[in-house]
């Protein structure tokens, strides 16, 4: 049992999450994950740990809510207890002072982008951040983010703030002005990392992504998180999270996050009548 | 003691088990075999010779005095045969269900030569269900607290023993499990039907009242390494107990596809995370119409009776070579059979094709013919040139077999390992790491339940003795 000790929504539908456990908070290295069981009927889920205070004993998930798991996740209050967490899980990313490093976050993919980009500024690399998503509302993270990042972009599909386009726009942008990029860092929709990894496959950037396939235990025993990298099979939990993005066969990735559509909203669908139920007058749950 | 004159009655045929009906069973979890009656188990127990020298005994892993404990429940003290199991067998509930009789014990009894053999596994389970069954309270016999403190890596059926034995000999026991229940194989492999989760749990609950203390969610490699534990955490030793969890796929096109399983995420997802209550718990499992599962052994059993059970309405086992090789328990592929199973032998798949979404729409296959005999002493099947044809399924199983997961050794590789990852160790348990054993699936690769339980009594005699000794 892991005591939520704070939990709030940093943006719409996407909540940041302090959790009470001491061991996970000393032994996390950038860019690992947990698994996650909220209640003891839940599903693990895998979240990375976007930041954590040894000190205190603390680690922060940050998650959005898309579907059953997430969402009653998300109705947790300060004072309960997740049923259990389980890691660190993957291997840390490999950090080092590359030089210029372009760190690239789409929607919550900038939770997981985070750490690393702290530890990449930490190691003295020069950091390029861009950051995108729908509308400038569903930006998380802006603050920490721009506060490390010697330059610091935004990219909104509608226009709101920032470029109206896509990261990528602004990332063809960097590579036409000249300037040397040494490494790329993409976290964010698996259509984003695609396209991402293409760009820079043209100008043979080096480029890690990091994939969220999904997954059951976390730990190498089922399979479940595979994925095809260079024609090989890995298996995201162990071999990964992050991989080279010009091997990955993102389309057969996301083929794979969709496997389970149909039920998964069912699951949803069900929740969402049972949470009607406690609040007939229309809770702000109802969506 | 035994008090009256013993009059065996070989003559009679094996006492039947009663049994959940194929039609009834094939579509819930319930277990199949119901157990015998202690009228039933006295009958059968009566068929024992009490041979002078007992052929069964060389048969078992663990050498239970098998015709000590056939006699007790012959003479009705049902607590005794419990005792006498429990002497050599720590887990007896569990070995008496998924042990491989026909290949130990009853396969060299006597009766075996002219009649059937003696239903020793069947008599096993009878006494350990009505030892938990009585109510009555184990007595365990701990020695005093020595004062050291053992580190278990893994919470299947060797490194429960092992914490058992040495939690008996007065050691501070600690089990760090990865999964979220205690278990291993027995509770996110081998389905309810066949082991309900309640006995392991019992055991579990033993394990604890003894004083054991078991963490989990606790993965060793990541949390702690080894070195942590003895140099850190106080530990004086550590037993590895990881089992060989690692799924193996074939290499052929197509086994990313949606619909394409390992037998361990699909067990995994129906045992240990109850897909079978989707939506009532969380976790989803897709199952089609036609299903077929690649493999002949346990697991490949598991999983298609599993599928029956989720509501498959044809279940294949695809197997590369002929019945007589089928490695599974023999009762489990006559219970297959009964329920409907459809065998596709000597077929081996070649390719799983996929439609334009992504999702299985059918296997080729190819058909074969056994050769000569290989490594194995099985015989070798060899593909018959042409005869490739296409098999429409839906939902593709993969029960090839697994390997060591390879954590522990990443981060301990001071820990000498042999092919495919299998941890060394010598006759005794030891590894070639100071005050670290090992014993289970880790050290054989898949093998059986009471073979892992024989190596974690037998690491835990040896780890005693080294804690006293404190020499390597
Ligand atoms: C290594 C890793 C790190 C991740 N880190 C974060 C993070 O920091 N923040 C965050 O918001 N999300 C993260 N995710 C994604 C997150 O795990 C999923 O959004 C979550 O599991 C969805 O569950 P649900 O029941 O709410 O949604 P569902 O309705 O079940 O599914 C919605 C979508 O989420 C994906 N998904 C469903 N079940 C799983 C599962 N068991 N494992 C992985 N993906 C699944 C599927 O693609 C699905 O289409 C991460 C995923 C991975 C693999
Ligand atoms: C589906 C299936 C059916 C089977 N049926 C039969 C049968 O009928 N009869 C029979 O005799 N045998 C059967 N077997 C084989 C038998 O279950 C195994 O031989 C036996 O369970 C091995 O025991 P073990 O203790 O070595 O490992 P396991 O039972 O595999 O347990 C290992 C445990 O260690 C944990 N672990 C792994 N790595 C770490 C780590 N780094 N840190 C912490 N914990 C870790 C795992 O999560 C697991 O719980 C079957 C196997 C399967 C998969
Ligand atoms: S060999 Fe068979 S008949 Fe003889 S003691 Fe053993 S179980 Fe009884
Ligand atoms: S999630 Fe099971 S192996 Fe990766």
């Amino acid at each position: 049992m892991y005591l939520i000790k704070e939990i709030k929504e940093i943006a719409p539908k996407i909540k940041k999450m302090v959790i009470d456990a001491p061991l996970l908070a000393k032994k996390h290295k950038a860019g690992q994950f947990v698994m996650v069981i909220n209640t003891e009927k839940g599903e693990r889920i895998p979240l990375t740990i976007a930041d954590k205070n040894p000190e205190k004993g603390e680690i922060t998930l940050i998650f959005q809510e898309v579907g059953k798991s997430t969402i009653e996740m998300g109705l947790r209050k300060a004072g309960e207890h997740l049923f259990d967490i389980v890691g660190p899980l993957g291997k840390p990313t490999h950090i080092e002072n590359y030089g210029t490093v372009v760190c690239i976050g789409g929607g919550v993919g900038t939770a997981p982008l985070y750490p690393i980009a702290k530890k990449m500024k930490e190691e003295g690399n020069y950091i390029i951040t861009i950051l995108g998503a729908r509308n400038k509302d569903l930006f998380i993270l802006e603050k920490e983010m721009e506060d490390i990042s010697d330059e610091f972009y935004q990219t909104t599909d509608d226009g709101t703030k920032g470029r109206h386009g896509l990261v990528t726009d602004e990332l063809q942008n960097l590579i036409d002005s000249g300037k040397k990029i040494d490494l790329v860092l993409a976290i964010g929709p698996a259509i984003m990392m695609k396209f991402v990894s293409l760009l820079t496959k043209k100008y043979n950037l080096p480029t890690m992504v990091s994939l969220n396939s999904i997954m059951v235990d976390g730990t190498g025993m089922c399979g479940a998180c595979r994925v095809s990298v260079g024609g090989v099979t890995k298996f995201v939990c162990v071999d990964g999270p992050e991989f080279d993005g010009h091997q990955v066969d993102f389309d057969e990735l996301m083929k794979r996050q969709a496997m389970y559509k149909d039920l998964e909203e069912k699951a949803l669908k069900k929740l969402l009548e049972e949470l009607k139920e406690k609040e007939p007058c229309g809770g702000h749950h109802a969506r | 003691m035994p008090d009256k004159k013993w009059i065996p009655q070989p003559k009679k045929p094996r006492t039947p088990i009663p049994e959940q009906k194929p039609e009834e069973r094939r579509r819930n979890f319930k277990e199949v075999a119901l157990g015998y009656t202690p009228e039933l188990a006295i009958e059968e127990a009566y068929r024992c010779l009490q041979c002078k020298t007992p052929t069964c005994i060389d048969g078992c892993p663990v050498g239970i005095d098998i015709p000590g404990f056939i006699r007790d429940i012959g003479e009705g003290r049902f607590e005794d045969a419990y005792y006498t199991l429990k002497k050599y067998n720590s887990l007896p509930a569990v070995c008496g269900r998924v042990c491989p009789q026909e290949d130990q014990c009853e396969e060299v009894c006597i009766l075996g030569k002219k009649f059937k053999p003696v239903a020793i596994g069947r008599l096993e389970r009878f006494a350990a269900d009505w030892f938990m069954e009585s109510g009555k309270t184990e007595d365990f016999k701990l020695e005093p607290p020595t004062g050291k403190k053992v580190a278990i890596i893994g919470s299947g059926p060797s490194g429960l023993t092992c914490a058992g034995e040495l939690a008996k000999k007065g050691h501070k026991v600690v089990i760090f499990e990865a999964l979220h229940k205690p278990g291993g194989v027995l509770v996110y492999g081998i389905p309810e039907f066949r082991l309900p989760k309640k006995i392991v749990e019992i055991e579990v609950e033993n394990l604890r009242k003894m004083g054991v203390e078991i963490k989990t969610s606790a993965i060793i490699g990541k949390l702690f390494t080894i070195d942590e534990l003895l140099e850190e955490e106080g530990f004086d030793a550590v037993f590895i107990g990881t089992g060989a969890g690692l799924p193996y796929f074939m290499g052929i096109k197509g086994e990313n596809l949606n619909g394409v399983y390992s037998a361990n995420e699909f067990l995994t997802r129906v045992n240990l995370m109850k897909a079978y209550m989707f939506p009532e718990a969380d976790t989803p499992v897709k199952i089609g119409k036609k299903v077929a599962v690649i493999g002949g052994g346990n697991t490949a059993m598991d999983a298609i009776r599993t599928a029956l059970r989720l509501g498959a309405e044809e279940a294949y086992i695809v197997y590369r070579r002929s019945e007589a090789e089928l490695p599974a328990r023999e009762e489990e592929i006559h219970h297959a059979k009964e329920e409907g199973v459809i065998f596709q032998l000597l077929t081996n798949p070649v390719e799983i094709l996929g439609d334009e979404n992504g999702w299985v729409r059918a296997l080729k296959c190819v058909k074969m013919k056994l050769g000569e005999p290989d490594d194995s002493g099985r015989r070798r099947p060899i593909p018959i040139e042409g005869s490739e044809f296409e098999f429409p399924v839906d939902t593709v199983i993969l029960a090839i077999g697994q390997g060591p997961n390879p954590l522990i050794q990443e981060t301990q590789p001071d820990i000498e390992v042999k092919k495919w990852g299998i941890i060394k160790i010598d006759e005794s348990g030891k590894t070639s790491k100071k005050g670290v054993f090992a014993g289970g699936d880790i050290v054989t690769g898949g093998a059986t339940v009471i073979l892992a339980m024989g190596q974690g009594k037998k690491a835990a005699q040896t780890i005693d003795k080294y804690l006293q000794s404190g020499e390597w």
